[in-house]
This record gives C-alpha cells, structure tokens and sequence, in this order.
C-alpha cells in the first residue's frame, strides 16, 4: 500500500505520457495532407464560400463542381485525352522496353554498357527541351494535336526508365530457365511469353506504374503538342478562367478527380513498389 | 545411339575453356565428367547439348553433324545444379512441358508425367502445387522427371545432386543410374566427388583445366590412371606424391631406402619418377617387411566418426593419410607413417603413368 502511494505521488509530478512516435506521426500526416484536404473542401464549397469565407469544411455542401465537370464534355473530355495518350504510352514503352531490357540483362553486345548508360542520360534532360523540337517535327508531319504524339514524346523519357527498372528484375531470373526451356523445346517467343514474361510480373507491374506516373502528370510536352482534340486534363485545369474570374471550386474538384487515378495506381502496386526498390533500381 | 566430340574446343573471350577434345559416348551408357570446380564440365556439357557453338570441331549425333543446330532440334534433356523449373507453372504442367511441346496426346502425356512422377518419388498431391512450394530435393526431383519425361537421346545432367542434403543425394543417387539404364539414353553425369563417380559405375572422363585426362570404364580410370593428373582428380582426398629415383637396379625412396625393380617395377630406366600413392593405403603400423617407411610431421587432424585423416608434411611434400578408426594424435609432432609398395604407382618426371601398382593390375 505504501509503495504504491510512494510511486504516484512520484507520478504526480510527470505530465501525461506521451506517446512520442504518434505525434511524429499526426504531424507528418498533418503536413502531407492539408494541402489534399484544402483541394478536397474547396471542390465541396460553392465559389463564395471560397472567396469570401475562412472556413475548416464545406458549410454550404454542395456538389455542383463535380457536376459541372462530369457533364461538361469540355471538361470530361480532358480526362478521356490523359487517360488514351497514358494508356497508349505505356502499351508502346513496355512493348519496346520487354525486348530491350531482356537484351541488355542476358546478352553482351558491342556497347552494351554504354548504350545502357545512354539511355539514362536521356532522362536527365529537362523535357522543356523537347518541347520545340516536338512541335516543329509534329506540326509538320501532322502529328500535332494527336494522343499518338503525346504517347510518343512521353515514350522519349519512359522507355528508358522502363528498360532501366525491367533489367533490374530481368537480371533476377537465373538464365538456366531460359535454357532449360530452350533444351525443353520452347522456341523464343514462345517462352518469352509462357515462362519468362509471368517471372518479370511483379517488375512489368512496377515499370507500368512507373510509366503511368510520369505521363499523367506531365504538363509541359502535352500541352504544347496539344490543342484541341487531345487536350489532357492538366491543360484545360490552366485555362478554367472564365468573363467571371476563376471558377475554383470546379477547378478544385478537377484536382480531386486528376488525384484520384494515380491514388488507385498506387494502392494496387503498393506491394510491388517495395520490391522494385530492394532490387536497387527505381 | 552415338554422340562423338570430334576435336571440338571453346574459348571466351581468349580463354580457353575447352581444349581440343575427342570424345565418343555410346548409347545406354552412363558416362560421369569428373573433375574439380571450373575444370570445364559444365562448358563440356554446353557443347553436347548444343548451348554453346564450339570454336573448332564437329559435334556428330548418330552419324550427322549437329555442330550448328538450334537446341531446340536436338532432343536433349538437362538437369542443372540449381533446381531450375517453370516457377509460373504447377509441378505437373513443369513435367509436362517438353512433351506439350512435342504434342503428344492427352493421355499420353498424362501417363507418362505420372509414371515419371512415381520414379521420382514425387507424391501426386504435389503434382498441383508450383515449384517453388517443394522443398529443394523436390524441385530437383522435378527437373529430373521432367528430363526423364522427354525421352531425349542425350541426357545431361550437371551435378543434380550437389545442393541436396546428405540422405537425400544418397538416395537419389543409387536411383538415378537404375531409371535412366531402363530409358537407354546416353548419359552424361557431370560430378566433383570422385566417390560418386565410383558409385556410378558406367564410364568416367576425369577432367583437368578444360582437357579430359582419360576416358574409359570408371574402375579402370580409378585403379590404372593414364598420369597423375588424373590419379590426382580421382582420388579424395588427392593422391600423395613423392620424388624418387631409379639408380642401380633399385628404385630410391629417400633416406637411404630403396626396393629392388622387380614387379611393377621391373624395366623402369634409370632416372628421376614420380611416385603416388593413395591416402587409404598410407599406414600407421608396419604390416609388412617390405612396407617402406617415411618419418613426417603431423600438421592437422580430421576425425569424421569412423576415420581420420591425417596431414602430414614430409620434408616440404604435403601429405594426406586416411586412417581407419578414430586416433587422438598430437599435432606438431614426429610421425612414422607406412607404405607398402605395391600400392605405389609410378609416374614419369612429366606426369605420364610408367608404371601402374601392382596391386591394381592383379585385380
């Protein structure tokens, strides 16, 4: 009994526990999303309301931004531009990424390792470089404003980044596999497809994200070989400014939805991501 | 059924890997590659089954050349140190494979992969799991069955049992020569313990640096080495040798020891030899009047359970003796070890056998 009244007369003393790591944690969170949470009230908030009131959440709800955008095809049609010109992106970089990633981790050829290196350098420059050069050449052989030509500027950065990551988890593949099956009687492509493509599942599904990541939220390439017909969302979200001023609600809700994609990316890789990294690439 | 190796030879990148080899395998023979880590086997084996185009020479399967030949068209079949398998494909569909690829019938493949299964101990509720669910002897035992499946010609297997733990790799080696007599084929076991060669039995090509030293029945190769190269490969621990010199009608040991040039010996030329002899056959006890005798240092004991090893060093030669039973011995201490003559072979300056023991050609 007298022990105890020693301990929390000694306890008395202390301020509440604190568990440490969970305000680390609350206030990482905090930091990481205000700014999403900010995006996410705005699209629920009329315009007034943004401009005219200090608020923590939507007082007057309403849901008319989204409305807006969904039935606007000036708007929607701006995701349905994004989405083709990142899906074809991705079809074209991983279908000339497979061969050469296979190529650069089971064979040595002349230049090899520098056409390797090569090929990273390439992202390194700023795509703004690009930019003119696009432009000129596909306003010339009639490219512009067409998802093809977006796909294939993006392709400039992806491909390379998708044979980077894919040899990586190619190298992981013991080459006796190849040769048991060519021993087996697999002719190439057969086993490409059969064998050794579900082998690299884990690395093409990194290497897709990848890919998807870069081309959706790329703005610069896209906008300028774009108009009209294959304008991407990021686009028409810099030129919401109407007679009236900004429309920011809508603009805010357009945020919301340009997130939501690459939310769901993530949340389907997540596991794959971890491994891209212990291979040392990514 | 023939495969002949007609001055066949490969090198990378300037290194030569394989020397010019002559080599002729008969069908239903079971023919083991021995040698040491890196002595060519593997590149050996990459030849025969067309993996790797040699840079000179000609690969001639039953009469035709198939030097150029995709592997695909070869029929071979080949087993690897790593247990390789399909890991995308369930044990059945991995036995399968080749003969899919071969299209055979439904039930003819599913019988067989079932028959193949059995040999290979393989339970059928494995059959539905993928690979990468057995454990490692059953992963090897796949790659076997699906080897065995194929029915090839030519099968190749390089060091199937070499990352399998003790009991198993014992098991499966007295199996395997018994499935693969049945099939017929020609076989090509690639091995570094001289032991499993001997268990083998079938033919033993003992291999040194990317050259095969000497080919022929293995108990051949064992107890009539060609040079001491091989009598050094097939031997573990590796054979003992010993400068020695032929003076006067007798052949001289060292320290003042000789015997007369009679038996084995007889129409030895004088000069300097080499001589070797075999671990087991070194003794801690004189048996005999004749047993020669040499004064060492013991270096190092290793006691297995049953045996010991001894490692001596006389005068500067390291030494291996094998002993049976367990001795406590200690080390750093003078040693006289024993060695009955008859269990010497002698070599020439160069390497080349002169002449055999004796008690190895009386048998």
């Amino acid at each position: 009994m007298s022990d105890l009244t020693h301990t929390s007369a000694k306890r008395g003393l202390r301020l509440p526990k604190i568990n440490g790591s969970a305000v680390v944690m609350g206030l990482y969170l905090l930091f990481l999303l205000l700014p999403i949470y900010w995006l996410l009230i705005m699209s629920l908030k009329t315009n007034s309301e943004i401009l005219n009131t200090f608020t923590l959440w939507p007082e007057d709800l309403t849901f008319d931004n989204y409305l807006t955008i969904l039935t606007d095809s000036s708007w929607y049609m701006g995701y349905v531009n994004s989405m083709i010109y990142v899906v074809m992106n991705m079809v074209i970089s991983l279908a000339v990424a497979l061969p050469a990633a296979y190529a650069f981790s089971r064979y040595s050829f002349l230049g090899d390792k520098h056409l390797f290196f090569w090929l990273l350098t390439n992202r390194m420059a700023p795509p703004a470089v690009f930019a003119l050069p696009f432009f000129q050449l596909y306003s010339s052989i009639g490219l512009f404003d067409t998802h093809i030509a977006v796909a294939l500027a993006h392709a400039l950065f992806n491909v390379p980044l998708a044979v980077w990551i894919l040899e990586g988890f190619m190298r992981g593949v013991p080459k006796e596999i190849d040769e048991t099956a060519y021993i087996d009687g697999y002719s190439f492509p057969r086993f490409f497809v059969q064998i050794f493509t579900p082998l690299v599942a884990s690395g093409i599904g990194v290497t897709a994200f990848f890919l998807f990541m870069f081309s959706w939220v790329e703005l610069l390439l896209s906008r300028t070989l774009t108009s009209v017909d294959a304008k991407p969302i990021a686009a028409t979200m810099t030129r919401t400014v109407g007679a009236d001023g900004i429309d920011w609600g809508v603009l805010a809700a357009a945020g919301v939805l340009t997130i939501l994609p690459g939310a769901l990316v993530i949340y389907f890789v997540r596991n794959y991501i971890a491994k891209g990294f212990a291979l040392g690439r990514v | 059924m023939s495969l002949i190796l007609e001055g066949v030879s490969k090198s990378v990148n300037g290194q030569p890997h394989i020397h010019a080899t002559d080599l002729e395998l008969l069908g239903g023979t079971m023919n083991v590659l021995l040698g040491p880590t890196s002595s060519g086997k593997t590149s050996l084996m990459r030849l025969m089954a067309g993996l790797d185009a040699p840079n000179t020479g000609k690969v001639i399967w039953d009469g035709k050349d198939v030097t150029g030949m995709r592997v695909q068209d070869r029929g071979v079949a080949m087993v690897y140190q790593q247990f390789i398998n399909y890991p995308s494909m369930t044990v059945y569909e991995n036995i399968a494979s080749p003969m899919r690829l071969l299209r055979k019938s439904k039930d003819q493949i599913d019988s067989a992969v079932k028959k193949a299964a059995e040999l290979m101990k393989l339970a059928p509720e494995l059959l539905a799991r993928k690979p990468l669910e057995l454990s490692g002897g059953q992963q090897q035992r796949c790659a076997l069955a699906r080897a065995l499946v194929k029915e090839a010609g030519l099968v190749l297997l390089d060091e199937p049992l070499a990352n399998l733990d003790y009991k198993l790799r014992e098991e499966l080696r007295a199996e395997i020569p018994k499935i693969f007599e049945e099939a017929g084929s020609i076989f090509v076991y690639a091995t570094t313990e001289p032991e499993e060669a001997l268990l083998l039995g079938g033919n033993t090509a003992t291999m040194w640096e990317g050259r095969i030293t000497q080919f022929g029945k293995t108990p051949i190769v064992y107890r009539q080495p060609v040079n001491a190269t091989t009598a050094r490969v097939f031997s573990d621990p590796p054979m003992n040798f010993l400068k020695v010199r032929m003076t006067g009608g007798r052949l001289h040991f060292g320290d003042g020891q000789s015997v007369p040039a009679s038996d084995a010996f007889t129409g030895l030329t004088e000069g300097n030899y080499l001589a070797g002899f075999r671990p087991n056959h070194l003794e801690m006890a004189k048996k005999g009047p004749s047993a020669l005798e040499f004064a060492t240092k013991l270096q190092v004991t290793e006691i297995t359970g049953s045996e010991t090893f001894i490692h001596l060093d006389h005068q500067g030669d390291s030494w291996v003796g094998l002993i049976h039973g367990v001795k406590i011995l200690e080390i750093g201490a003078m040693m006289d070890v024993f060695l009955d003559p008859k269990h010497v072979y002698i070599f020439a300056e160069d390497g080349t056998s002169v002449a055999p023991a004796s008690y190895a050609t009386a048998a």
